[in-house]
Order: C-alpha cells, then sequence, then structure tokens
C-alpha cells in the first residue's frame, strides 16, 4: 500500500486522522516563520541524497502538502547532526522538526519509511524488554521484522568482526523482566489523550 | 573529582573499550566515577524518531535515578547520543515547568520525581576543563611527539547545545592532545556528520559521509572520537570505503582516552586496544615501541 492510501485508509479509522492533521499543523506551528532562505539545505550533509531539499521540505509542510510530503524520504535521511538548527537565521526547531515527521511515519507504519521504522522498533523493543538495549537482540529483531533472509547476510562481515573481538556475543532475544513496561505504557496512555 | 558514571548501552557491548579506558584514564587522573545504579537506557536515536515524548521520559528516569544517589551533582556521560539526550532534558525542564509536571506523571509510575538538580556534563568537557591540558602535561610518561592527531568531535557533544566548544568551529581536543606531545591535524571535519544509524538502514548515503571525513584525515597518523558511534562508522567500513573510492583509506581510529591514556603510558590491556578494529601494524609501531 503506498504512503497516501495508508494515510486515507487510517482517516477513516478512529484515532488516527485527529493525529496526522494534529501532528502536521504542529509541525506547521513549528517551522511558521521559515523564510524560505535554504539556510538549512545548505548545512545539510544528506541534502545529496534528498528528494526534496530541506527547504524545499518546510515549503510543503507550510502549504499541508502531506501527500508531497510523505512520498519524500528527505526527512528519513536526517541524520540528526543539528547543523541546521544550529544556523537557521530564524531560530526554528528544524531537527525537532524532522523527528515530528518520523514521529507521524512510525505511528502510521508508512510504508517507504519501513526499514528506519523497523529498526528504531527493534531497539525499542529491547529497551523495553530489558532496560537497556542488547545489540545483537536488536539486530536480529530488525532482522526478523524485515523478512528478508538475505539481510543479515549484508552485516555477517562486520558481525563475525564484532564477535571475534568479544563485543557482541550470540544472543537469542527473550522476553527479558519488561523493566520499563510501566513507563512506555504510561507515555503510550498520555499520548493518546 | 567526583562524579556519577553515566556509561550507556554502547560501553557495555561495542565500545566495551571506551568504557574500559574511560575508567582507567580518569582514576589515573585522581577522578572518582561512581557508576550509576540501575541505570536504564537514553532511548538512543531510536525513541526521538518514534515518540517526542517516550524520548522525554527515557533520559528523564536516568536523571530521576541520578538525583536520589547522594552527594553527587554531576553526571558524566562518555556517548554523545546519550549526553545529548540527558541535556536536552536538563535544558528542557530548565524553561518548560509543565513539561516537568507531564514527564513526572510517568516517573511516577516508577515511584520516582525528576527536579532539575543534575548537571549533565561529557567526558570531553570533563576531560578538557575539569581535568585541563596542564594536568595531562604533567602526567605524561611517553610523549606522543612523533604523531599527528585528527580530533574529530561528530555532531551531538556540539550541537544544539554549545556547552563546552564552538559547534561550528570546535576545538576542545587540541589542547589535551597536544598536551600528550602530539601535533594537531588541522582540517575542517571534526564536527562533521558520520552518518549515525544511516550505516544500518541506509548505508549507501552513510559511507558518503565516512569517505569525506576518512579523505581529509590523510596526512594524520590517527583519529581520535568521543562517541560510540562515530567509533564504529569512521573504524568498521573501512575496506568497503578504501575499494569505493580506489585509494587505500585505512586510518587508525582511537577514542580520546585510550589515545590520552598512550601518553600517561596505561597498559594496552586497561585501555583494551586489542578491540580496536583499525589499529594499524605501523601504528602500533609508533606508539608501542
Amino acid at each position: 500500500m503506498n504512503p497516501l492510501e495508508k494515510l486515507e485508509s487510517e482517516q477513516k479509522s478512529e484515532t488516527a486522522p485527529a493525529l496526522v492533521i494534529d501532528s502536521l499543523a504542529s509541525i506547521r506551528d513549528m517551522v511558521s516563520a521559515c523564510i524560505q532562505c535554504g539556510t538549512c539545505t545548505g548545512s545539510c550533509p544528506n541534502a545529496f541524497a534528498m528528494d526534496l531539499t530541506p527547504r524545499q521540505l518546510w515549503y510543503n509542510v507550510l502549504r499541508g502538502e502531506k501527500e508531497t510530503i510523505f512520498h519524500s524520504k528527505t526527512f528519513s535521511l536526517c541524520s540528526v547532526c543539528y547543523y541546521c538548527t544550529l544556523r537557521c537565521p530564524r531560530g526554528l526547531p528544524l531537527t525537532e522538526a524532522m523527528s515530528a515527521l518520523k514521529q507521524i511515519a512510525a505511528k502510521e507504519n508508512l510504508a517507504p519509511y519501513k526499514k528506519s521504522t523497523r529498526f528504531y522498533k527493534s531497539f525499542l523493543e529491547s529497551v523495553y524488554r530489558h532496560g537497556r538495549v542488547r545489540e545483537m537482540e536488536l539486530m536480529t529483531l530488525y532482522f526478523i521484522s524485515m523478512k528478508n533472509p538475505f539481510l543479515p547476510l549484508q552485516f555477517a562481515p562486520l558481525g563475525i568482526k564484532l564477535m571475534g573481538k568479544g563485543k557482541i556475543s550470540f544472543e537469542i532475544p527473550s522476553k527479558g523482566n519488561g523493566a520499563l513496561k510501566a513507563i512506555f505504557r504510561k507515555v503510550e496512555e498520555l499520548e493518546q489523550n | 573529582m567526583k562524579y556519577l558514571y553515566y556509561p550507556g548501552c554502547s560501553l557495555e557491548g561495542t565500545a566495551l573499550e571506551y568504557n574500559s579506558s574511560t575508567r582507567t584514564f580518569m582514576q589515573e587522573l585522581g577522578a572518582e566515577l561512581i557508576e550509576l545504579e540501575d541505570w536504564t537506557c537514553c532511548g538512543a536515536s531510536a525513541a526521538e524518531a518514534t515518540s517526542h515524548l517516550l524520548s522525554l521520559a527515557l533520559p528523564a528516569l536516568v536523571l530521576a535515578k541520578a538525583e536520589n544517589m547522594d552527594g553527587v551533582k554531576e553526571i558524566l556521560v562518555p556517548c554523545s547520543a546519550c549526553y545529548l539526550n540527558l541535556k536536552k532534558v536538563e535544558e528542557k525542564i530548565r524553561k518548560d515547568r509543565e513539561l516537568l509536571d507531564q514527564i513526572n506523571i510517568i516517573l511516577a509510575e516508577e515511584k520516582l520525581n525528576l527536579r532539575g538538580q543534575m548537571k549533565v556534563r561529557h567526558l570531553l568537557d570533563v576531560v578538557a576543563n575539569d581535568v585541563g591540558s596542564k594536568k595531562i602535561f604533567a602526567r605524561v610518561k611517553k610523549p606522543l611527539t612523533d604523531l599527528i592527531i585528527a580530533p574529530y568531535y561528530g555532531c551531538q557533544c556540539l550541537r544544539p547545545y554549545s556547552i563546552f566548544d564552538d559547534p561550528e568551529d570546535p576545538c576542545s581536543m587540541e589542547g589535551i592532545i597536544k598536551a600528550s606531545g602530539a601535533n594537531i591535524h588541522q582540517w575542517n571535519m571534526g564536527g562533521r556528520c558520520c552518518g549515525a544509524s544511516h550505516m544500518t538502514t541506509k548505508p549507501e548515503v552513510a559511507l558518503e559521509l565516512v569517505a569525506a571525513i576518512l579523505k581529509m584525515a590523510r596526512g594524520a597518523d590517527a583519529i581520535v572520537t568521543v562517541c560510540p558511534m562515530c567509533q564504529m562508522n569512521l573504524e568498521a567500513y573501512q575496506k568497503k570505503i578504501s575499494g569505493m573510492c580506489k585509494e587505500d583509506l585505512s586510518m587508525p581510529i582511537l577514542y580520546l582516552p585510550q589515545f590520552l591514556g598512550l601518553a600517561l603510558g596505561l597498559s594496552e590491556q586497561d585501555l583494551r586496544l586489542d578491540m580496536n578494529l583499525s589499529f594499524t601494524k605501523a601504528f602500533r609501531n609508533k606508539v608501542l615501541s
């Protein structure tokens, strides 16, 4: 399903429409003073790989063009280096706005961003279970979630190197003691209200 | 010098040598590190990419536990991602009481309450400012005068908060590296991004960023880092990047306390140089002969 169909279908369900519209509105507020100067684009180390430049992305956010925004890979390419936030002449929280777009993509499980989203969710799953991330478990959960039997092979050379150094060890994912269960649950509860 | 110590998850796994060398180095300089009891993950970059509130609640939980430990008011963090997550909460709750109230509703689940009394310090800040180059210089047993070192700061210890260095033109490592006797490799890549977790999900992008950094480091004997993510990205893919660029870009990458520890004459075992992925023979001969 393409991201838009996904968005549309979610909007028919009970909670999603408010979430997407509210979230986009609050991101628009974050960048409402944007003067389209392009300092963010000139400062972004990942701009070379983006389909929309950061400046173009903010233009679309200001116009509420959710189709364009969620067809673009731009926000998922933000590596959170904070150069744009540091240099924005209007002092806008641009890195936070990028993250807010990632949060919508994660909450809505939008297809074009599934690699990043599944990686982040696998990370948090491990933290949820044990209180701390277990790096080998994180990667195993990520491979399982991606359902691609060839994916682990890409990481095998590094994995073998790290194992040889005794930095990681084979670890079968386990349920853990649910160390952060209460915190995660409360956050979710507050976010729904 | 007495600090609470928050190692963070990486320092128990892929960055074990950062943990070991930080403890050894700080002990040698007379600092006491008290590990935070029962610490939990700060959320890294994953929480921020999925839930804004969770990305504040996880580091807030760490800080609330820290406040409960008596007699220490500063928490020392070697990982730049952990540092920024904790620092962000410290900064935000100072200006936003409403946010603090909301965070405390969450922390009440663990019977904890955050007051905002803990000062978050990056290892580099502490080494450059609390320890300082004079003290390091006085302890040097093995001056590393033959070496040219490229200081690499990465992003998150510098930005968005300018706490201890210039976020555009960082220099806090220069004095302490010079104190070891080594020379500084002049470059403008010290604060550039290594691609962070893109290396896992978008390697084609991150490899380009690391390639640019390694190319500009030509002429240096080693790059020194202060973040587990930077360290991994710079050291683990050198063969691949050399192939990509059709030139040998291999370069030893060391954590700052490993490098300074060498000058202080600390043992290779304590600094865990055996765990580095790019410790070349030529470099070993230069520093350990």
